[in-house]
């Protein structure tokens, strides 16, 4: 039984050593030198005595950070992702939760870590990738290696991975081995993952999207092509992209797939090898889909869902059958080995035969990760016991998600619960953006909204900051894909006669002036 | 040309838009509110922004972006 991820390495490093695991464009790892080369730093990070501890990641996405992250792994430890894109207070917000044994840098983040404040980093090492990943391997350092790994078992984290938290503090998300193995032995069997399987990837490496190329390629011999993040601006660019690279399967946020298809890109130019396109994350018009099933004729188009809580994705819908523009493209039924448990308002799941009622989506299976890292209680409040179950422990994970099955038996995601958002693919809390924004003293009452046709996020305020200011100040504490997409600054903010902010009422001021 | 200045700076009230010349590529707007941006100028003119003429060359300055304008509404 497969108990640890870098089995699924070991393997393919023998059977394909020369073949390319992923490449950027310009650098590129075959899977004997991914192999390596996470060796070489897990050996320096086994020396230095370090087991079962967070090991962050602060580097370009490339081949050499992925490498980076197996070396964690391959030493006993786990990893987190940091990135550019994250402002020097979430990264600082991140690591006093974290408080990482070690952060490995390369020459484009070195700088940003000496940054941070001292007395979050002065228990963490900071190394650079170029010098750790020489060091020397031996049959002695492979054994260090070896003991680690057996040392290990399959719920032992393998990564932690942030998410926006309604408090202000980003919430970890940990999740251990089998979670991941449950997942991609599944997913690549939805795919149809192989060796001549070329990803085209666009999930940062901070997300768990990623795993998707990430470990389907370690165990497969697929090959990942990590696509520039400017490409995606671009959409022809991006379409030579994929053609130039031979890339025949995607798994991409809907907003992307959308921007290819809102600019009447296929008349300009088509992939010309493309056969698998996943999307998800986020709702994708049915207007969309069908630009991309009529460019693709002969493609597989497959959504998938699935909170970052339960391991990547947890449920899928294979698109077989015409939907029209007012449709909602079903999330499907559960991944195997995944139970999905629609449970309604008064506690009792609702049956998949029974269609057009609303429930919380509820997971449960292998699929289930650890909780969130150093916080016992909001794990608590998410990771409950199986209503159905009451002679041993099963828990299961609230979404916060509401579904309804349709006349198929599929499921249907129709909205949150609360004021969670996907914008571009990315998960926010509303509410992170409004406790965040409130820190400034020049703020007195502050509402953000979600305009869900365009695809805004709102920031509505009263304070003595000039909209200028106040972006300015948001941008030095949250990542650019939460920013405002609009901000208005208020004389006065409606209010409910309870004396809470009126959502309603701001919405539909917004509505009528928003030409 | 006004009217383009007032779009960008409600969507980026704290970008210099008029000295900026190089928007795209030193990442001032970036993929996360390039599409928000596009999708507004395509409102305020009425115009359909052809996939072909999404370059960063005609995006990197307001007045690349104003010549484009002007060459769709023709």
């Amino acid at each position: 039984m497969l108990t640890n991820i870098t089995k699924y390495l070991d393997a393919t490093a023998k059977k394909y050593p020369d073949k390319i695991a992923f490449t950027d464009g310009v650098n590129k790892l075959t899977f004997a030198e991914l192999r390596n080369i996470s060796h070489r730093i897990a050996v320096k990070i086994c020396e230095s005595g370090f087991f079962m501890k967070p090991i962050a990641i602060f580097m370009e996405k490339s081949p050499n950070a992925i490498a980076a992250n197996f070396s964690a792994v391959y030493s006993g430890n786990y990893y987190i992702t940091l990135d550019r894109e994250m402002p020097l207070v979430r990264i600082e917000q991140i690591l006093q939760t974290l408080k990482p044994a070690i952060i490995i840098c390369d020459d484009s983040t070195v700088s940003v870590v000496e940054q941070v404040s001292t007395d979050t980093n002065s228990m963490t090492e900071i190394w650079l990738y170029d010098e750790v990943s020489q060091t020397e391997l031996t049959s002695e350092s492979e054994k260090a290696i070896e003991a680690a790994i057996n040392h290990s078992i399959d719920l032992d984290p393998l990564y932690v991975v942030f998410t926006s938290g309604s408090s202000g503090i980003p919430k970890g998300v940990t999740a251990c081995h089998r979670s991941v193995i449950d997942y991609i032995e599944n997913l690549s069997e939805l795919l149809k993952v192989d060796s001549t399987t070329v990803f085209g990837n666009q999930a940062p490496l901070y997300v768990d999207a990623c795993l998707k190329e990430v470990y389907t390629g370690i165990k497969t011999g697929s090959t990942a092509v990590l696509i520039p993040k400017e490409k995606f601006m671009f959409p022809v660019k991006l379409i030579e992209f994929l053609n130039e690279h031979k890339i025949n399967t995607i798994c991409w946020v809907s907003s992307a797939l959308s921007m290819v298809a809102g600019f009447k890109t296929f008349e300009c130019i088509k992939p010309k090898h493309l056969h698998t396109v996943a999307f998800g994350s986020e709702l994708f018009p049915v207007k969309n889909l069908n630009i991309w099933r009529d460019a693709l004729p002969n493609a597989r188009f497959i959504n998938l869902y699935g909170p970052t809580e339960a391991t990547g994705m947890s449920s899928f819908y294979e698109v077989n059958r015409k939907f029209a523009e007012d449709e909602r493209i079903p999330i499907g039924k559960a991944f195997k080995n995944t139970e999905i448990l629609l449970i309604g308002k008064d506690g009792t799941v609702i049956e998949s035969n029974v269609s057009e009622v609303a429930g919380e989506i509820c997971i449960r299976g292998s699929c289930l990760s650890l909780g969130y890292y150093n916080d016992f209680e909001k794990t608590t409040d998410s990771f409950v016991q199986n209503p159905q179950i009451s002679v041993y422990p099963d828990l299961i994970y609230k979404t916060g998600d509401l579904g309804e099955y349709n006349s198929y038996g599929e499921l249907v995601y129709i909205a949150r619960k609360d004021y969670q958002i996907k914008h571009m693919g990315y998960r926010i809390e509303l509410t992170e953006i409004e406790a965040t924004f409130a820190q400034s003293d020049e703020i007195t009452l502050v509402c953000c909204l979600y305009d869900n046709i365009k695809g805004k996020i709102l920031l509505y305020y009263v304070g003595e900051f000039t909209p200028a200011d106040a972006v300015k100040a948001l941008k030095q504490k949250l990542p650019r894909y939460m920013l405002p997409n609009k901000t208005f600054r208020l004389e006065q903010m409606p209010l409910t006669p309870n004396g809470k902010i009126d959502r309603t009422k701001l919405m539909e001021i917004y509505n009528h002036g928003d030409s | 040309m006004e009217k383009l200045l007032k779009i960008l700076t409600d969507l980026h009230p704290d970008v210099d838009f008029v000295n900026e010349k190089a928007l795209i590529d030193d990442n001032i707007i970036d993929s996360f509110d390039f599409m928000t941006t596009i999708g507004e100028i395509c409102n305020e003119f009425d115009i359909e922004m052809p996939a072909d003429k999404l370059v960063p060359e005609n995006f990197n300055t307001v007045e690349a972006m104003y010549a484009l304008i002007q060459s769709l509404e023709d």
